[in-house]
């Protein structure tokens, strides 16, 4: 019982933590809190759903294909609606932001209904034995994927050019593009991974809640971005930290018999760690310049 | 760099009085009769409206609309002042609203039944029913600027990003807390999700309008002092505001309450209006549509607010049968307007009745500054060769 507890924490904290390294990126490199990304799950539930509930094709494609889909929005809207705005007060873009948001939910919303749709299992397995507990395929499998990514996604920043220059970029856009960075490149290029990353976290999440609808994104954005925000936002460990912590904050919450207060509790969390620690756990103090 | 961009570069708001005229000393109101001019006109606008909904030439559907459209002007105008004037983006204004909302209506419940004022009290208006809803609303206020004081001194801490993600927790917080908070307490408060109902139907023409223009003079006057002044200071550039002696977490503080008693009083009508509360009306959702308000209108200008709220409010229920595209294409909008025109609609743009009543006296009009203008610019490329 403890251990399926314990399992279910990981489980949505990876979900949560695989979004919030995507809010955690595109934040670190131009300074936008991204809130469209939760949408983005959204746009990746469907496309799984359109696959193998409509289409009836293989799951193993559902899911190449949803990360795809995932990918391909993210750049496109960063280059729709962010990349005219590059130079604009921050305002500007954050309110755009919460546009495409609203645009992306309100577009499922006529295209597919307002109702839910059922998202069809990607497996067959439904427990593993492992020493005598039976375990959720489903939790271990996002677990796992989870570790995967986060170190895949590691790798590529610190050992890649292409994440050489994205550090370089989110350091100093300027001083960035005068060393001859593509800057608009490599701002793509986090739209890309951050919502690759999505992706593989709309099929996790379709995966443990079978189920998609048009303002899935919302709620689920809202609080991987929190778990973003309580790691400290720009921070790739802190994003998992703070993913992991917001996952095991709801499980808790429901296993006391309290989840109608879930969501409370998560915002009430990030409250009170922003108060105490203004830029989360892992969080750079920015120095304000004069 | 980070933070400069967030503030734009913006003129104060205008300061009454177009350019100096050179030579015969510029005519001008004196202060009195520029307030009474205003209270005179707002007051014909308030009887005329009142004689059109007496008079069936406004049927009882399209009043309700108007209420709708004062309640949501107010909403505006209040969000206006921590987003246009203060320069901070919260997230939260329906969470405030809610607040008013529930504090106004259980205010106005509990007393009536103790008073044994009656529903129909509040149709017929009787001096006790009046009193009780007027008190309702300050009550409503007084809900919400406590929840503003509460959020405002943890996030006024913090800076833009942060600031918008606190106060959107804090308004998902009361949400959830009104949903569920009957449950914990044991006793009836909010209804919890199937709502808040029997709230008597006290909001009219004459009330909700009459709340508008007290928000709107109260915003101005407040915005035109000492004050106001030392608010958009902090917007333009925090760091030199303080260093110039403004206390930045008063004013910002201040602002912040102040938007929040406006949104509880707002609340407050809004139920009376809508006779049912349920914590769902009061998501998310709700402050991003009274965010695009202002944000349409012009951050930082009151009639900007007003103007996208009444626009905004008339235009679903004129296209009811587009309802579907009407998410869809304030989206789009939204995201044009920010794209093109990042200021809004109309800027920072202000109406100012004295100011044209004093352009008229001085014969100062746009056309004719133009002409000047250009004689202005034909001199100094003269003078340059």
């Amino acid at each position: 019982m403890f251990f399926t507890q314990v399992l279910n924490g990981l489980q949505l904290g990876s979900i949560y933590a695989l979004v919030a390294l995507g809010y955690t990126m595109v934040y670190g490199i131009i300074l936008l809190l991204n809130f469209a990304h939760g949408d983005i799950i959204m746009v990746g539930a469907y496309v799984s759903w359109l696959v193998m509930a409509q289409l009836g094709l293989h799951p193993v494609l559902a899911i190449i294909l949803s990360v795809a889909a995932c990918t391909l929005m993210g750049v496109l809207i960063d280059k729709v609606a962010y990349a005219p705005l590059r130079n604009a007060p921050r305002l500007s873009i954050l309110i755009t932001a919460i546009g495409v948001s609203y645009f992306l939910e309100n577009g499922a919303q006529l295209v597919f209904g307002a109702d839910a749709k059922v998202v069809p299992a990607y497996t067959d397995i439904q427990t593993i034995q492992l020493g005598g507990l039976a375990l959720s395929f489903p939790s271990v499998l996002t677990v796992l994927v989870t570790i995967v990514a986060t170190v895949a996604l590691t790798i590529v920043v610190q050992k890649t050019k292409l994440g050489k220059a994205m550090r370089a970029v989110s350091e100093d856009m300027g001083a960035a593009r005068l060393m001859g960075i593509n800057v608009n490149t490599t701002i793509s290029f986090t739209f890309a991974v951050g919502s690759a990353l999505a992706g593989i976290g709309a099929v996790l999440y379709a995966m443990a809640y079978t189920q998609a609808n048009p303002t899935m994104g919302m709620m689920l954005g809202t609080k991987a971005f929190v778990a973003a925000v309580l790691g400290g936002i720009g921070s790739i460990p802190g994003a998992v930290v703070g993913g992991l912590l917001v996952g095991f904050a709801e499980v808790i919450v429901t296993a006391l018999n309290l989840s109608v207060w879930k969501d409370a509790v998560v915002f009430l969390l990030l409250i009170i760690v922003l108060v105490v620690r203004p830029t989360g756990i892992f969080g750079r103090t920015m120095n304000e310049k004069v | 760099m980070e933070e400069e961009v967030m503030t734009e570069k913006r003129p104060i708001i205008s300061a009454g009085g177009g350019p100096r005229l050179e030579g015969a000393a510029r005519k001008t109101l004196p202060m009195p009769v520029r307030y009474a001019i205003n209270a005179v006109v707002v007051l014909v606008l308030l009887v005329l409206g009142e004689l059109m909904i007496d008079g069936g030439v406004v049927n009882r559907y399209q009043s309700t609309v108007l209420e709708q459209v004062g309640i949501y002007i107010i909403l505006a105008v209040s969000l206006n002042i921590a987003t246009g004037y203060l320069g901070q983006l919260p997230l939260g204004h329906a969470g405030f609203m809610s607040m008013g909302a529930y504090g106004c209506s259980i205010f106005i419940i509990r007393m009536s039944e103790a008073l044994g004022v009656g529903a129909r009290d509040f149709v017929t208006g009787t001096p006790l029913a009046l009193a009780l809803v007027l008190g309702g609303l300050v009550v409503g206020g007084i809900c919400a600027s406590i929840a503003g004081i509460i959020i405002g001194i943890p996030a006024l801490r913090l800076k833009g990003d942060y600031l918008a993600i606190i106060t959107l927790a804090f308004a998902e917080i009361i949400r959830v807390v009104m949903l569920n908070i009957d449950d914990v307490v044991g006793f009836d408060l909010t209804g919890g999700a199937a709502g808040l109902t029997g709230i008597p139907g006290y909001s009219s023409f004459l009330l909700v309008f009459g709340c508008v223009a007290v928000v709107c003079f109260l915003t101005h006057t407040m915005m035109k002092s000492r004050h106001g002044r030392a608010i958009l200071a902090i917007r333009d550039n925090e760091i030199a505001a303080e260093a110039t002696g403004v206390n930045t977490t008063y004013y910002k503080t201040l602002a912040f309450v102040v938007s929040a008693f406006f949104a509880g009083v707002a609340g407050g009508l809004y139920a009376g209006c809508v006779g049912v509360l349920q914590p769902a009306v009061f998501g998310f959702m709700k402050s991003i549509e009274i965010l695009v308000m202002v944000v349409l209108g012009g951050m930082g200008s009151m009639l900007g607010s007003a103007l996208s709220a009444t626009v905004l409010t008339i235009l679903p229920e004129a296209l009811r049968a587009f309802s579907e595209y009407r998410m869809i294409a304030y989206a789009i909008v939204l995201i044009l307007v920010m794209i093109f025109r990042p200021q809004g609609l109309l800027g920072s743009y202000d109406f100012s009745l004295s100011r044209i009543i004093e352009r008229v006296m001085n014969r100062d009009f746009p056309w004719a500054r133009r002409a000047e203008k250009g004689d202005e610019a034909a001199k100094e490329v003269g003078a340059d060769a």
